[in-house]
């Protein structure tokens, strides 16, 4: 039973005991950073595969329908058949196509996706590298995409993609600055940009500490990834799936996989920031559930987005670059200004994550930002629908 | 850890420029009349100036970074004058070329913060920084006129030259750097002086010097890097072209100056190589001048001939050298602006230029135009009792203290040569017959007139009283210590 | 040392390679190589900070311009404005000789401080990046470079400024 409450760690040092055994010391190291490596690398697929299947499910039923039923029992194994199909299919290249870059696109891309789990903490301990820079990591990979989605775009001498990824300049561009923003607000509070201790510092969930960073952090992250409603890069009916037009087969698959392990990625990093990680009750009891809590949360955050995928239009490119910066910018900004005002107050020498009075007074300014913004975007609307003579507005 | 004091009053001008430069942005959005806006950024930089004139603070401040001496104070009144005259001139005209006054004026008055910065700062850090902002606001004002392809050429030129010229600083910044162990140039100055020979790359130091003079020759438009100067002066907006040419100059010489105070090593070889420098500019830049039928193209390669008359100053190497620099300074200062002042009255409302034919006969039209363009005229060839005429005896006398009486020879001849191209212009508005409509030319707001006049009485006044502010110079170039 | 070889070897590759490809897409790919391969240069001596920016600013913002218009301008090979086809001596002109020799003369001059141990001397400071690199770089940045800091936000708000004043179409008459 001990063994179980702690099962994770525990496991992981009876395992390097055992190869200890055999090995010498730095035989030991390289076996476990290639064991905690390849465990890193295949979250994306394993992501992609759970996930696919999971979306299927739900935007299935928000749209009355059943989804996936054949392959298995509720078609679980959808997924598994969609990636033997892919596997087996032809790997064109398009003639005219910058054949280096357009082989290369597709492996940055799905390098980036696995490189972000390199500093999720699934758990106390449980991390793949806690670097005093964590915070910042994650803005740093996801900056590789662009250039991967840049590079699929050009190379694949076809209009549609091209135009995909102009777009992907602008919106990749213009939603990092609110993201980098609300995660700052984060660090500021916390004090610290290593995931682990954000985590470790954040006693109340900042979900109802910060609600502004947190819904601009999820509506960025969200445009980052390209998730519907912000999947103007691949907006199938205007520039039939944009930069990757031209993939197919195990190439395309990169992307799909990319796609998918970025979205399980940026629901753990959600996870991690907004919603307590791993803490959840009994933990300190048994740190074995810890990972558990995480991936329950993260997975109820990746329903939060399929649900938003399910149920919203897409935006037209020049309503979401306004919206990131009219609307997301300026809250995010307040926010952050805010919170460095609060944290100023009552401020005690060496004092780790924010105390109760801060916390409600960061609330307060908060709810305070969401009404402003709220006002205005109400008012807007109502003024654009007067413009253009709608009714009930 | 303890926080270091910063001293915020040294910088006191600069904040109430960028305060300033804040509230004209907001200002912009709710205000209806644009000329507010021009309004607050004269009251910003009146007030700068008042910070400037009566805030003294003592010791060098951010760390070594900026230093509050008289240099910096004399050099930052020059540059708050001509931010205020240029604002002034632009009032009628701001709404005329560009939808955006309010970013006119927020530019100014930004670009103006980078001059004061540049010419306080003491630290290769801040001067970069500071040309970096007085180049990239001047960048954007010299491409304000947008439905003038002149104008966009001329940003585009200027600011692919003014890139190129910023790596040439840096270059030489790194060069320097290396040499060294330093970006202070106190710092700097020390360790020249103390252990010159045991310096690990001596042989750099000459290099970066070098090619840090590049730079500043790049910013000064002094002779083989002067190409960009007549198309950026005739295509910028008439009121752009009077601050930049007076404003970046006083910035650029104040910093030069300063630099050449801390890596000054009295050498002979440097003074006979800006004396060349010097040379080379006059003469080129007052024999192009003679051929030009565009105003505005005249002044541009005069004031390329006028900061080889300053370099003059620098390369005596004496006291009375630099001091004669610094008076040319606030000489040019007044008299430059004053001819374009008149230029920019004497243009028509979609012109961004005046020929010699326009102005052929003005003094039928216009007398009081053409009498104040005289005078201006008068003091940038050097008649006495104006400010060009102490400007230059200063400069020369001091190169023939300095032993470089052949320099002042060259001066005097190229003065010669200057006063051909001033004197026509006055002879066309007086004798050329009347050949301008009277219709053509605008009437003259009383903003441009105040220009006028104010640097019309400058002209004279502080050619004829020149007791305080002299001392004033005196006190900046002791301070600096030559050795 | 055997990872600071690799890399540095890369970085030198991806150099080379950034002068010698003929599609400037190419170059500015090696560009984001050498980049990547510096970053890393940076988290092997500690300065986990100063790799992230490295990351963040150039791959994510000026390699990111760099692409963008080479692909707004077609980015096709570039033809033989070198002279590329002449001897290396041909080509050698006066602006390429100066920028030669002042190459070179960085070259030595850096060569020479490491060889003599001189250049050395900072050791102490990546033990303090150690302790924390970004709290390390905010103690400089707030305390001696102030005002530096505080000028280049200046410099920020006039290219904001200029943007959005030459972005905007000039008034019709």
């Amino acid at each position: 039973m001990d063994y179980l409450r702690n099962f994770f760690v525990n496991l992981a040092r009876s395992w390097t005991a055992w190869i200890g055994g055999f090995l010498p010391d730095w035989g030991v190291n390289l076996v476990n950073y290639l064991v905690v490596g390849i465990i890193l690398v295949l979250m994306p697929v394993i992501a992609t595969l759970t996930l696919t299947w999971m979306e299927r499910k739900v935007i299935g039923r928000i749209q009355n329908r059943i989804g996936p039923n054949r392959v298995g029992p509720w078609g679980i194994f959808q997924a598994f058949a969609d990636a033997v199909k892919m596997l087996i299919k032809e790997d064109i290249v398009p003639s005219g196509a910058d054949k280096p870059v357009f082989n290369l696109a597709p492996i940055l891309i799905a390098g980036a996706a696995a490189l972000l789990w390199a500093v999720v903490p699934f758990g106390r301990g449980m991390i793949g590298q806690n670097l005093n820079i964590g915070a910042l990591y994650v803005v740093a990979v996801g900056s590789i995409t662009t250039i991967a989605v840049i590079m699929a775009g050009w190379s694949s001498n076809n209009k549609f993609a091209l135009l995909g990824a102009f777009r992907v300049v602008a919106q990749l561009l213009s939603y990092e600055i609110p993201m980098v923003l609300s995660i700052a607000t984060v660090v500021l509070v916390t004090g610290t940009m290593r995931m682990g201790d954000i985590v470790e510092r954040q006693v109340a969930p900042f979900i109802v500490v910060l609600p502004v960073a947190f819904i601009t952090y999820l509506l960025a992250a969200a445009a980052e990834t390209g998730r519907a409603p912000f999947d103007l890069l691949e907006a199938d009916s205007e520039i039939v799936a944009g930069y990757f037009v031209e993939y197919s087969g195990l190439k395309f698959g990169w992307f799909y996989i990319a796609e998918y392990g970025n979205l399980f990625a940026i629901a753990a990093i959600t996870t991690t920031l907004f919603l307590g990680g791993w803490r959840g009750p009994f933990v300190s009891v048994a740190p074995a559930l810890g990972p558990f809590y995480f991936v329950i949360k993260s997975v109820a955050v990746i329903f939060v987005l399929m649900w938003i995928r399910g149920t919203w239009p897409r935006f037209r490119i020049d309503q979401m670059l306004a919206f990131a910066w009219k609307v997301l910018v300026p809250a995010s900004l307040a926010n952050l200004l805010w919170s460095a005002i609060v944290l100023q107050i009552g401020r005690q020498p060496e004092q780790l994550g924010p105390t109760i009075v801060q916390m409600i007074l960061l609330l307060v300014g908060n709810v305070a930002i969401l009404a402003v913004t709220g006002l205005l975007l109400g008012r807007a609307a109502r003024r654009y629908a007067a413009q253009h003579g709608w009714a009930g507005a | 850890m303890t926080l270091p004091t910063l001293n915020f009053l040294a910088i006191l001008p600069l904040l109430i420029l960028v305060a300033a430069t804040l509230l004209v942005l907001l200002a912009d959005l709710v205000v209806r009349n644009k000329r507010v806006l021009t309004f607050l950024g004269l009251l910003a930089v009146a007030a700068s100036l008042a910070a400037v004139l009566l805030v003294r603070p003592a010791a060098p401040t951010f760390q070594g970074m900026t230093l509050a001496d008289e240099l910096g104070l004399f050099a930052s009144v020059a540059i708050l004058v001509a931010t205020g005259l240029a604002l002034l001139l632009a009032l009628e005209r701001t709404s005329d070329f560009t939808r955006r006054p309010g970013a006119y004026v927020a530019l100014l008055l930004l670009a103006t913060a980078g001059m004061i910065v540049m010419a306080k700062a003491s630290d290769f850090i801040t001067i970069f920084l500071g040309l970096e902002i007085l180049s990239l606001s001047l960048y954007i004002l010299v491409g304000f006129a947008q439905r003038d392809a002149r104008s966009n050429e001329a940003a585009l030129k200027y600011f692919l030259l003014g890139a190129f010229a910023s790596g040439f600083f840096l270059y030489g910044m790194a060069l320097i750097y290396a040499a060294t162990g330093s970006t202070n140039l106190a710092e700097i100055s020390k360790g020249i002086a103390s252990h010159s020979a045991s310096l690990p790359f001596a042989p750099l130091l000459p290099i970066g010097v070098g090619l840090l003079l590049v730079g500043y020759g790049f910013k000064l438009a002094l002779v083989p890097f002067h190409m960009w100067t007549p198309d950026v002066y005739q295509g910028a907006p008439t009121s752009v072209t009077a601050f930049m040419s007076v404003a970046t100059k006083t910035a650029a010489f104040a910093s030069l100056i300063r630099v050449l105070a801390a890596v000054w090593s009295g050498d002979r070889p440097w003074l006979l190589a800006l004396a060349g420098l010097a040379v080379v500019t006059m003469t080129l830049g007052n024999l192009a001048a003679l051929r030009q039928t565009s105003l505005k193209r005249m002044l541009a390669y005069s004031s390329i001939a006028h900061a080889g008359y300053v370099l003059t100053g620098l390369a005596a190497g004496n006291d009375r050298g630099f001091e004669g620099a610094l008076y040319y300074l606030i000489a040019y200062t007044f008299m430059n602006l004053g001819a374009f002042a008149t230029i920019q009255a004497v243009q028509r409302r979609d012109q961004n230029d005046v020929t010699t034919e326009q102005i052929t006969g003005l003094s039928t039209q216009r007398p009081g135009l053409a009498l104040l363009m005289t005078v201006f005229m008068f003091a940038l060839t050097g008649m006495p009792p104006l400010v060009g005429f102490f400007g230059k005896l200063y400069v020369f006398s001091g190169a023939v203290q300095g032993g470089m009486t052949w320099l002042a020879i060259v001066g005097v001849i190229n003065s010669a040569i200057a006063a051909y191209y001033y004197l026509r212009v006055t002879v066309l508005m007086y004798m050329g017959g009347a050949t301008a409509a009277a219709g053509d030319i605008p009437r003259t707001g009383w903003a441009v007139w105040t220009t006028l006049v104010i640097t019309a009485v400058a002209t004279l006044a502080l050619g004829l009283w020149q007791q305080p502010w002299m001392e004033s110079i005196r006190e900046a170039v002791t301070l600096l210590a030559l050795r | 040392m055997f990872l600071f070889v690799v890399f540095a070897l890369i970085a030198l590759a991806a150099a080379v390679g950034v002068i010698t490809s003929r599609k400037p897409v190419y170059s500015a790919l090696f560009l984001l190589l050498n980049f990547a391969t510096l970053a890393a240069l940076y988290i092997m001596v500690e300065a986990q900070f100063l790799a992230a920016v490295q990351i963040i600013v150039y791959a994510g913002a000026v390699i990111v311009l760099f692409l963008f218009v080479v692909m707004l301008i077609g980015g096709g090979e570039l033809d033989d404005i070198g002279g590329r086809n002449k001897k290396f001596l041909a080509r050698l002109t006066w602006p390429r000789g100066i920028a030669l020799v002042l190459g070179l003369g960085l070259l030595v001059a850096v060569g020479y401080g490491l060889l003599s141990g001189q250049l050395m001397t900072a050791t102490n400071d990546a033990a303090a990046f150690g302790q924390g690199s970004v709290q390390a770089i905010a103690a400089v940045l707030y305390t001696d470079y102030a005002l530096p800091f505080e000028l280049a936000s200046i410099l920020l708000l006039v290219g904001m400024i200029g943007a959005v004043a030459l972005a905007q179409p000039p008034k019709k008459d």
